[in-house]
């Protein structure tokens, strides 16, 4: 039996037979074309290509009737289009290059310009590029590959799944699928996880052992895949795959259940959200609040800002449907990647480390008062709590609270009711602020720990550069010690600490977290139960433990080899 | 030849749902129709030319009509920028 590793993307056990899908070769040939005939039969051979593309396109777009029509018209417009046409084609007739080897060229240009842009979404549309480019190969060179009909129990064995083949593939008899490439943010992994198909990414050339047919055990929550396995390890995944999912069965059942250790430690788990539409999925999980409700859903898809009184309503929606649990609202945080239609915000170089969230608020404080001022409105009719974004100094936050003192101010005075002692908290994303937490901590009542940019911030790196994903890495141990401040800082002057960022739902994280002191822990609604269940079958002692011991270690390899031995 | 300018309203600007629907409904007409954003300018019937533009929400752009049907193609792209785009 082989033993392959790679990133588990999409949680749960598959076992099934290999069906191995090969991407035709691309490489240039270097042939030069004699004479006309040559020339006008590759030009042939090219409109041909894209002519039976198109169809193939359209004929699966029917069969697929209506659910993931998008991509594929997108891809239709891609593959048809005449600038690619004339740039292939000019290629074939000036410079004497066979069909193959201009399609490759004029795509491997097309991908260039866009991998260039400043624009994050338009350097994703590369993959669309590079798979129309091998869809038209493929009908030149005649190379069919199949991902529409599959054996049942077909476990995919792939380079890697491009846009077309994974809304193309018949999940109906795929029981889970590996590549060679890919990360956790990939096209494959997404729609892995969104259509609960075990899948493991990144496996690296040893996929390439893998034949058609043979048996493999894959397993999506570990990133293992086993080749050939004996009778006996078939059986003893069967089993587990059983637990799993009875397991999940009693994860739903935990939702009434506090989260104490068995010292008697409780922590509060809670959700974040994007409006009131999520709160039926949070009490279904049984959070106990919600830790961070981000407010930029409402900006968006309109031609103008919201009114106060719009605004008003959007809150005290959430309020209502709370069921009087805290619900912590942070200000906007446009700007960065997020960017409003009505609201220009010239190009930037470094949008990260631009003029954003607070900055904005700070400086177009209209915007801000009357954002300000439908919150406190809204806070009649639940616990609301206000959170500012991107703190980065103290003078921040006292401008902050002096605009919310004269928001408070203009309600009073229209004689409007409002929660006049609403509880004021920042998010500590910025190394400056979790290095100061201390000073921080004196105008404050909570901080919320915003993981992802911190981590983005300390490590110096773009969180949407796929090239250096690896170094964007919580564990490290940089990191640790800035959380590690963060909260005792927090301790030390009285006020809560949460963490709202992606670390918070992490169960690899979730004892070293308890152990460091970590009260509040806001999530996905959907990871509420697993890290319960962490929680509910340790101790606090033991994460202390776990906590003091992984303070002495000095990698982040080392770090989480150790969490994940917590949990054999 | 007629010109309008208009302003990009769906907030994700001219990304890849809108661009193909722009495409295809310029397919229907005769006019040679092309998009203008600052210096450059592209016919709108190659979605690649179209995407490199990077065309962002709250952008003011251009279009260029010319050609037989200019005053139908005119009136639904208007409706298209106006109306349709925020959909999208």
């Amino acid at each position: 039996m082989e033993k392959i590793n790679g990133t588990g993307v999409s949680p749960g056990i598959a076992i099934g037979k290999a069906f191995v899908i090969k991407k035709a070769e691309v490489a240039v040939s270097g042939i030069l074309l004699k004479g006309e005939n040559e020339v006008i039969a590759n030009v042939a051979a090219f409109n041909n290509a894209i002519e039976v593309a198109v169809n193939e396109l359209e004929v699966i777009k029917l069969s697929l009737a209506g659910t993931d029509f998008e991509i594929l018209e997108t891809q239709i417009e891609l593959i048809s289009d005449p600038q690619i046409a004339e740039d292939v084609i000019e290629k074939i007739q000036s410079e004497r290059k066979t069909a193959n080897d201009a399609v490759i060229e004029v795509i491997a240009n097309v991908v260039e310009v866009f991998e260039s842009m400043d624009d994050e979404y338009m350097r994703a549309r590369t993959a669309d590029i590079k798979d129309i480019g091998s869809r038209i190969l493929k009908h030149l060179n005649n190379t069919k590959t199949n991902t529409a009909r599959f054996k049942p129990d077909s476990i995919i064995i792939a380079d890697d799944l491009s846009p077309s083949d994974t809304i193309t593939m018949d999940i109906k008899h795929v029981n889970g699928f590996a590549t060679r490439t890919g990360s956790k943010t990939s096209h494959a992994a997404i729609i892995a996880k969104a259509k609960g198909i075990p899948a493991v990414v990144g496996c690296g050339d040893s996929l390439s052992t893998i034949q058609n047919d043979d048996v493999i055990i894959l397993d999506g929550t570990s990133g293992l895949l086993y080749i050939d396995p004996a009778e006996e390890t078939i059986n003893e995944f069967r089993l587990k795959s059983e637990i799993q999912k009875q397991q999940s069965e009693k994860l739903k059942a935990l939702k009434n259940r506090p989260a104490i250790t068995t010292d008697g430690k409780k922590v509060m788990l809670s959700a974040n959200i994007s409006g009131a539409a999520d709160m039926d999925d949070v009490h279904e999980n049984g959070g106990e609040g919600i830790g961070l409700f981000r407010t930029e859903l409402l900006f968006m898809d309109r031609t103008s800002f919201p009114t106060e009184d719009e605004q008003f309503k959007f809150y005290k929606q959430a309020a209502l449907q709370s069921k009087g649990k805290p619900v912590i609202v942070r200000t906007i945080d446009i700007g960065g990647d997020k960017q409003l239609p009505y609201f220009n915000i010239p190009a930037e170089l470094n949008p990260f480390l631009g003029y954003r969230a607070i900055r904005i608020c700070l400086d177009q404080t209209d915007l801000f008062i009357t954002q300000l001022k439908a919150i406190l409105r809204a806070g009649v009719f639940g616990d609301l709590l206000i959170m500012f974004p991107m703190i980065s100094n103290i003078q921040e936050v006292r401008a902050a609270k002096n605009i919310l003192e004269k928001a408070k101010e203009e309600l009073l005075a229209e004689n409007i009711p409002f929660k006049a002692n609403m509880k004021v908290g920042i998010m500590i994303e910025i190394p400056s602020a979790a290095v100061t937490a201390d000073i921080l901590a004196k105008e404050v009542d909570f901080f919320s720990i915003g993981t992802n940019d911190l981590c983005q911030y300390t490590l110096a790196v773009d969180r949407m550069n796929e090239k250096i994903t690896h170094l964007y890495d919580p564990f490290n141990p940089g990191v640790l010690r800035l959380i590690n401040n963060i909260l005792e800082q927090g301790r030390k002057h009285h006020i809560h600490v949460g963490m709202c960022g992606e670390m918070a739902g992490d169960p690899l994280a979730a004892l070293l977290l308890l152990g460091m002191g970590l009260e509040e822990f806001s999530m996905s609604a959907s990871s509420i139960p697993t890290i319960k269940n962490t929680i509910i079958n340790h101790s606090e002692a033991d994460a202390k433990q776990v906590y003091r011991a992984v303070m002495t270690m000095d990698s982040s390899d080392e770090i989480t080899a150790y969490l994940k031995a917590q949990f054999v | 030849m007629i010109t309008k300018e208009y302003t990009i309203t769906s907030p994700q600007g001219l990304h890849a749902r809108p661009a193909t629907a722009l495409i295809r409904l310029v397919k229907n007409f005769i006019s040679v129709i092309s998009i203008q954003k600052g210096e450059k300018i592209t016919r709108l019937n190659s979605m690649i030319n179209l995407l490199s533009m990077t065309i962002k929400g709250g952008e003011t752009i251009t279009i260029i009509i010319e050609g037989e049907d200019e005053i139908n193609a005119a009136e639904a792209l208007g409706l298209f920028f106006a109306e349709q785009l925020k959909e999208l």
